[in-house]
């Protein structure tokens, strides 16, 4: 009992950081149609921001505070992220607007391994470790001698999660940007029709989809506090699979496919083997495209002749 | 890193067909600053700053300006050009494409038989070259990792290119066809030939059982699955140690033999058997010409397949998934086939494999390798034989010139390591081909089915399938 209760909260912890990747896969997904493969190196890349924004942060400017440090820190690393994002758009993604439909995803790969390299050969192939931010621990319960523990990095992950979700799906459902990404997601030509920019919305989403990377790698950083610059492509396909599984195109469906997904990872990790939990992860990928491709939350597609 | 020249203003004065104006120079100027600018803010920190550990292991940033400084003078440069190409090419009159000429087709009429012709002669000219069979080593082995590539590229053009069914996993298939080699060799003792078709069926095998759930899938959904399916069977071949061993992988396979007759200096080695004096490169140039055969015949079995019912299938599943199952044909089956048969060549090029490099180990079968065969059939115009060996050459070939390109460490400093770069500009070649050249470098078909005369086809009125 003990254990599965902290393995749920560690379960949840690291659905929380695979659900804000899976948001930008599920609104890129809705708007154009394509798999983003980058999007997984995207949050490597602003986690190896994050890092060096706070060795500047705490080096040079002398912050003591940690809660100022990585508040500065997170919106630094959203700010630059999202300049990637948008370059990464304008660059590999729009000149193939209309092209041949392989065409985007074959561009992506080549993205995702432009950008795993690059940081391998700007920034070395070594593990960059960090000295822990946050330290202190709640203890819930404590029982036969197993503690039942919810760190402050924990709450702090969660909790950001959720107030980011909430501005996020305020901004898709009221402001009139989300309106234009809806509208586009249904009908780009009709959308482009009746007045709205669409390459600028398109552009938009990705922006908004690596800032919530951005986010995702900063809390990576603040729950590991280690990264190197292969930890993308397992994260981006984990996150991937939440999409999925919540029903791509879906914002609350892909944080609850990030905490199912956290779950699964962290109790198979626990009951079972921890070899074999990536194993269990892209079986469960599988599974979920062949038997329930339209997710939980997402609509059925329906095929036309 | 340029942006791409959609935006650039392309209109000029008519009569200025080969000039550029004073104008236009300075847009592309400006255009070139802007570039030069979102570099430096995209520089920022990561390319900027470089994070060392110091003695007590923690680690500080080293800053680096006169880098960032280097790659923002490059894309202000590349990005200048470009532009200026950009409307040099708008003011020149538009020229209709035709989808190939008869010059360019009786050029592919010479280029197969005089690639064939290289292919043949190979070791020997490459020998010739170098002044001597052990001075050639290097190329000749050069040339057994393209025919690989060509191999790999030529099986998952019947999937992707004939079939159209999207596959990222393709790398499973060679795996399995190493390991079979690897383990039927090493646990039961028998011989590559035996093992060698044994491998295609168990690779085939393994294609239909990872095929059958993906029927339904398509497009992406089908790419990410097969991904999928590729990363479950490395992560299996890493963790099941007691079956593979694991990461340290599995060595001394046992080398190829002459169809029996080792490779060696013994009584009843090669070399004595046929009167020679022993040399090492004997093994080398066998290893040459059997990739080579396998690579053929993998080419000539996928241009009859073309002709048959099955091949035909494929093509028009590939065309129009929904008019085939109006018309009766077996999608389940014809997916199955291709499916399999794409794997059943990349078993043998993995078993192949294992007996050149006598050691496998799950790190050969990445993403990344699945990641490469694929630009290789995408690069060669999915679909077209010649194209794929062409792009096989520019693919695996390209990057070893740039280990042996020694100048550049003059330029840029004695620890400067081109090999570094090599999977940097390897991907970044893969977005500048679908941006440029998304059809391939191959632009036309060859018909699978003609009434009179045999004309070549335009490669965008091929499509690329659903699934």
């Amino acid at each position: 009992m003990e254990v599965f209760v902290q393995q749920l909260i560690n379960g949840l912890t690291l659905g929380s950081i695979y659900g804000l990747i899976a948001i930008g896969y599920t609104m890129v997904f809705g708007i154009i149609g394509m798999i983003n493969f980058a999007h997984g190196d995207v949050f490597m890349l602003s986690a190896f921001i994050a890092l060096m924004l706070f060795l500047f942060v705490t080096a040079w400017l002398g912050i003591g505070s940690i809660a100022i440090a990585l508040i500065i820190v997170m919106i630094g690393a959203m700010l630059l992220t999202s300049l990637w994002g948008w370059t990464l758009e304008r660059m590999a993604y729009r000149p193939l607007r209309g092209s041949f439909r392989l065409a985007p995803l074959i561009s992506a790969i080549g993205v995702s391994i432009f950008l795993s390299n690059f940081v391998q050969v700007s920034q070395g192939a070594r593990n960059k470790p960090i000295p822990p931010m946050v330290r202190d621990v709640i203890v819930l319960f404590e029982r036969d001698g197993y503690a039942v523990a919810l760190s402050y990095k924990q709450i702090i992950i969660m909790l950001t999660t959720a107030v980011l979700l909430a501005i996020f799906w305020y901004v898709v459902q009221k402001t009139p940007l989300g309106r234009a990404q809806r509208a586009c997601e249904q009908d780009r030509r009709m959308a482009a029709l009746v007045g709205i920019d669409v390459d600028r919305t398109i552009s938009l989403t990705f922006v908004m989809g690596a800032s919530l990377a951005a986010v995702a790698g900063t809390m990576y950083l603040l729950y590991y506090g280690v990264v190197s610059f292969a930890d993308g492509f397992v994260p981006g396909v984990k996150a991937f699979t939440a999409a999925v599984l919540g029903g791509i195109g879906s914002l609350p469906g892909a944080v609850l496919g990030g905490l199912i997904i956290g779950l699964v990872e962290t109790l198979w990790s626990a009951y079972f083997s921890i070899e074999y939990k990536d194993v269990a992860a892209f079986s469960l990928l599988a599974i979920v495209l062949i038997f329930m491709p339209s997710g939980i939350l997402g609509r059925p597609e329906v095929e036309k002749v | 890193m340029a942006l791409n020249t959609s935006h650039a203003p392309a209109i000029a004065a008519p009569g200025a067909a080969s000039s550029v104006t004073g104008a236009q120079v300075a847009t592309a100027l400006r255009e070139a600053g802007i570039a030069a600018l979102l570099t430096l803010g995209l520089s920022i920190p990561i390319l900027a700053f470089k994070t060392e550990q110091n003695q007590s292991n923690a680690l500080y940033l080293q800053p680096r300006w006169g880098v960032v400084a280097v790659v923002c003078g490059l894309i202000f440069l590349v990005r200048f050009a470009v532009c200026l190409r950009a409307m040099r090419r708008a003011a020149a009159p538009a020229r209709l494409k035709a989808p190939a000429s008869p010059f360019v087709q009786k050029l592919f009429g010479i280029a197969v038989p005089l690639f064939l012709g290289v292919a043949l002669t190979y070791p020997l000219l490459a020998s010739l070259a170098t002044g001597g069979l052990a001075g050639a080593r290097y190329w000749i082995d050069l040339g057994i990792l393209i025919l690989t590539y060509v191999m790999l590229g030529w099986g998952l053009n019947i999937v992707v290119g004939l079939a159209g069914l999207l596959d990222l996993g393709y790398v499973a298939f060679y795996a399995v066809g190493a390991y079979s080699y690897a383990l039927l060799s090493t646990t039961f003792g028998w011989s590559f030939w035996l093992c060698l078709p044994l491998a295609g069926i168990l690779a085939a095998f393994w294609g239909i059982i990872l095929g059958f759930p993906v029927l339904r899938l398509r497009g992406d959904y089908l790419a990410i699955v097969t991904l999928a399916f590729g990363e479950i069977i490395r992560l299996v071949l890493i963790n099941w140690v007691e079956l593979t061993n694991g990461g340290a992988g599995i060595s001394s396979i046992p080398r190829v033999t002459f169809f029996g007759v080792p490779f060696d200096s013994s009584e009843n080695g090669f070399a004595s058997l046929f009167g020679i004096s022993y040399s090492p490169m004997h093994r080398m140039v066998f290893l040459y010409y059997l990739i080579l055969v396998l690579a053929l015949v993998t080419n000539v079995v996928t241009i009859r397949l073309r002709r048959l019912p099955v091949g035909r299938a494929w093509e028009a599943l590939r065309e129009d998934e929904i008019a085939c199952r109006s018309l009766g044909i077996n999608t389940r089956n014809t997916k199955l086939t291709a499916f399999a048969i794409g794997a059943m060549f990349g078993g043998f090029a993995g078993s192949f494999f294992a007996v050149r490099q006598g050691f496998v180990s799950p790190e050969s079968f990445n993403f990344l390798e699945s990641a490469i065969i694929l630009s290789i059939v995408v690069l060669g115009g999915m679909g077209s034989q010649v194209g794929v060996a062409v792009a096989a050459i520019i693919m695996v070939g390209a990057p070893e010139l740039l280990r042996n390109l020694g100048f550049l460490k003059q330029v840029f400093g004695a620890d400067f390591d081109p090999n570094e770069y090599r999977l940097l500009i390897f991907g970044l070649a893969m977005v500048a081909m679908m941006v440029w050249r998304p059809r391939g470098l191959v632009g036309h078909r060859e018909p699978s089915m003609v009434l009179t005369e045999r004309k070549a086809i335009s490669g965008s009125l091929v499509k690329e399938g659903h699934g």
